[in-house]
């Protein structure tokens, strides 16, 4: 080893991989959220080119619409189901779901609470307009249907 | 530091913090969700009245356009047939009415407050789109035309716009988004579903 002309290819230091880590770890604290409930029905969403981005993330409440998960298929069939919370529920408890979601938000802001309707593209327009009705007999207005931004059509 | 102590402190082992900065990663990328959190912006109108009468909210069939969707996803403009791709001209054509026709919706013009507080006069068109569809229609259809008319009003926004500001409509601020907003209201009704029965 010591002879000459045989030099040992000195070891790449580690030193700074750490740094490296927290950097990508901090990328990741700042652009993403918390996930905050479990989502019970399988939803692909549609596209759409003329997205708006949600502002303000703590009035936006969700509504997912779509086939119960696969471990969730065998108590609930595969008929498209309303997930509010935790839970999966009809159109007739999209009332008590926005009032208690109204609830939280403090009163200066309940007038800027929006509903996201993350709804499976192949849904039948039946039960989105129930949902819609129901919204405006809360009194939740202002909507979002959530889509994925494409570049055409 | 201490003088005379030959005795140093020995250095912490850092080998191990790329570790720990991998196991906080790892929690964050499992736990956390992108923000993907993007959609079509609507107003709904808000319920009306149980005593309220339908004749209350008449308005005349040259300020509306019928965008009817069937459950096979043919949609019907006007009163003619069309597929998704000619649907934008046709709203765009109705919202503008270029050359004052008769069967296209009125203009009202109103007064409109600008930033700099001057008045700017502008012919708003009273028309509506109204979006039917049927409760077999498929969801994804429904919104492939509902981006289609927010097309056409984004492209008509754009346009006067540019006209007014030199500017495109993402370009400009609060003050006159808010004076286009007013000029070229996002005005789409959805109405509730068309029953299977017949009349």
């Amino acid at each position: 080893m010591k002879k000459k002309g045989n030099k040992e290819l000195p070891a790449i230091s580690t030193a700074s991989l750490p740094d490296v880590i927290f950097m990508i770890l901090f990328f990741f604290m700042v652009s993403t959220t918390m996930r905050e409930e479990e989502v019970l029905v399988k939803y692909q969403l549609p596209n759409a080119t003329e997205v708006q981005k949600l502002e303000k993330k703590n009035l936006v409440s969700y509504i997912n619409i779509g086939v119960p998960v696969t471990h969730m298929q065998a108590r609930y069939g595969t008929a498209p189901q309303i997930q509010l919370n935790d839970s999966y529920k009809t159109a007739k408890d999209i009332g008590d779901f926005i009032a208690a979601e109204r609830e939280q938000l403090n009163e200066a802001d309940r007038a800027f609470m929006t509903v996201s309707i993350k709804a499976d593209r192949y849904t039948k327009m039946g039960i989105i307009t129930d949902v819609k009705q129901e919204l405006r007999r809360a009194n939740a207005l202002k909507i979002s249907y959530a889509s994925r931004e494409a570049e055409s059509l | 530091m201490a003088g005379g102590n030959k005795r140093k402190t020995p250095d912490i082992n850092a080998s191990s913090q790329a570790d720990i900065a991998f196991l906080l990663l790892v929690f964050f990328l499992v736990a956390t969700t992108m923000n993907t959190d993007k959609g079509l912006i609507r107003q709904l109108p808000p319920m009306p009245p149980e005593d309220m009468k339908v004749e209350d909210q008449k308005i005349k069939t040259r300020n509306v356009l019928l965008v009817f969707v069937n459950a096979q996803g043919n949609i019907m403009a006007g009163d003619q047939e069309m597929d998704i791709y000619g649907l934008k001209d046709k709203a765009k054509e109705f919202i503008l009415n270029v050359n004052d026709e008769e069967n296209l919706p009125e203009k009202e013009e109103i007064e409109i407050e600008m930033p700099d507080g001057s008045k700017w006069n502008y012919e708003v068109s009273k028309g509506v789109v109204s979006l039917q569809t049927t409760r077999d229609t498929n969801y994804e259809t429904y919104i492939q035309v509902q981006n289609e008319l927010t097309r056409a009003f984004n492209e008509v926004r754009n346009e006067v716009s540019m006209a007014k500001f030199k500017k495109e409509f993402n370009d400009l601020n609060e003050e006159e988004k808010r004076v286009i907003t007013k000029a070229v209201p996002m005005a789409i009704s959805e109405a509730e579903p068309r029953t299977g029965r017949k009349k």
